[in-house]
């Protein structure tokens, strides 16, 4: 077992999921209340890595990543060095990549939220702000693990972006799908085994911390969020 | 002259232009304490409350609560409704529930320093001081709007606004809550608006009353002088 690639792995995922809640909050917020005609192209835009191929992502992060761009000369300029084949090109490539994976379920969340519940807030004096966090994020908290799950599970998984941007630099940006696709590539099939075990494992466990708490929220509060 | 307790003037009109009947273009004011909207289903009543609670925005209206304007659409002011100070239970009315009762009831008042007593008042007045530690999922129809009017009262509102608040109840128990509204006012002298489609309810609470029809308000009053004919026409009704 790669356990160097594994940490790396999990480190990069719970980076990217922490960046991605902290975006897709709002964001997630705006998408589900806005009546504004821009709504449908944010979303559109927001999903686009569900349908693009990773190596498509990967190829423009790659280019827009390196010195040849504005974006690429700017982040050079604050990292003191391109970020491509880093550890934080990665991250950058992975908040992009499981974007919607963090997105949807808050959105629909939000959307299924009785309207009159927030009314009876502001008409008790709460603002919108205490409104959003003393009412609207507690009963949209199912949809929150869910985002959570989600985002780091895809990240843990991801594999064309990943070589793309960051290629195969063990300890830097060797994580544990690009081990695995190195195994295969060496005929180790016995440590492939291993470590695709462990990720079908990982994925089998979130989607049943997920569901199950599904379950217990639907129980408590007969019907509910994403 | 009494004072005007609350002046409102609106003008609304939802969706599709080419509906007449979802027109609204209505004035009245209030100097009454207790004032009910009566009217059949459809009449615009609860868009009436809604308005004054700011829930909605009207393309026209001016409000005005005892010298603050609410609502001013030509000068361009909108009080949110988190800033009037409403008390307001509406049929779409719900409990938080991810909070228990008591903590339902405390929303209100959780930064004033006697909110938690304030709030066991507001329960035990509504005799549902007993239900404080439940979830709203445990509760029944009756305990449930008791629950509601005890969180509606709890913050002491500068105004009530009742929406069929005892519609589907029992009797029994429409009239145990109006007898505690009622303790409730005697204490904390408060202007109530309510709006109901039933004759009787009206005539039980005893207030002016607003008739409206169509987004229009047709007479203002006594219930036994504007309600006279609805009155008799229930008592044959009743009579057989």
């Amino acid at each position: 077992m790669d356990v160097q690639a594994l940490l790396l792995t999990l480190r990069l995922a719970a980076i990217t999921t922490v960046i991605l809640l902290a975006i897709a909050l709002p964001l997630a917020w705006w998408m589900a209340r806005t009546p504004s005609r821009l709504r449908p192209a944010v979303e559109a835009l927001s999903s686009l890595p569900l349908l693009l191929p990773p190596t498509v992502l990967g190829f423009y992060l790659l280019v827009m990543l390196g010195p040849n761009t504005a974006v690429g000369r700017a982040l050079g300029a604050i990292f003191g060095h391109t970020l491509s084949f880093t550890f934080a090109g990665l991250v950058i490539g992975s908040v992009l990549y499981s974007f919607p994976f963090a997105v949807q379920p808050l959105t629909a969340g939000f959307r299924s939220l009785d309207r009159a519940v927030l009314d009876d807030a502001a008409l008790l004096g709460a603002s919108p702000l205490r409104t959003f966090f003393s009412v609207t994020l507690p009963l949209a908290r199912p949809a929150l693990t869910a985002s959570a799950v989600l985002a780091f599970m895809h990240t843990v998984g991801e594999f064309g972006v990943v070589l793309m941007i960051g290629g195969n630099i063990p300890g830097v940006t060797r994580t544990i799908s690009i081990a695995l696709y190195d195994h295969v590539q060496e005929f180790d099939y016995a440590q492939a085994n291993h470590t695709a075990l462990l990720l079908m494992v990982f994925a089998f466990a979130g989607l049943l911390v997920l569901y199950l708490r599904r379950s217990s929220s639907l129980a408590r509060n007969g019907g509910g969020l994403a | 002259m009494p004072e005007t307790l609350l002046a409102l003037r609106l003008r609304h009109h939802f969706g599709d232009r080419s509906q007449p009947a979802a027109d609204m273009d209505l004035h009245f004011s209030l100097m009454q304490p207790w004032s009910v909207l009566f009217g059949p289903s459809g009449a615009g009543k609860s868009t009436v409350l809604r308005a004054l609670a700011g829930l909605l925005k009207p393309q026209a209206a001016r409000i005005i609560f005892r010298g603050t304007c609410w609502t001013d659409t030509a000068a361009g002011i909108f009080v949110p409704p988190h800033r009037r100070g409403i008390g307001y239970v509406g049929q779409r009315s719900v409990l938080f529930p991810h909070l228990s009762v008591l903590e339902n009831v405390r929303f209100g008042v959780r930064n004033a320093q006697d909110g938690m007593q304030r709030s066991r008042e507001a329960l035990e007045l509504l005799h549902a001081g007993h239900l404080a530690m439940r979830r709203p999922q445990e509760l029944s129809g009756g305990e449930t709007q008791r629950v509601l009017l005890a969180r509606a009262l709890a913050p002491a509102p500068k105004l009530l606004l009742l929406d069929e608040p005892f519609t589907g109840l029992e009797m029994p128990l429409q009239a145990a809550l109006l007898q505690s509204l009622r303790a409730w006012l005697a204490e904390h002298p408060t202007p109530v608006l309510s709006v109901t489609h039933d004759v009787s309810e009206v005539f039980a609470l005893d207030a002016e009353v607003i008739v409206m029809q169509a987004g229009r308000v047709t007479v203002q009053g006594e219930a036994r002088e504007v309600l006279a004919a609805q009155r008799e026409q229930m008592l044959q009704l009743l009579r057989g």
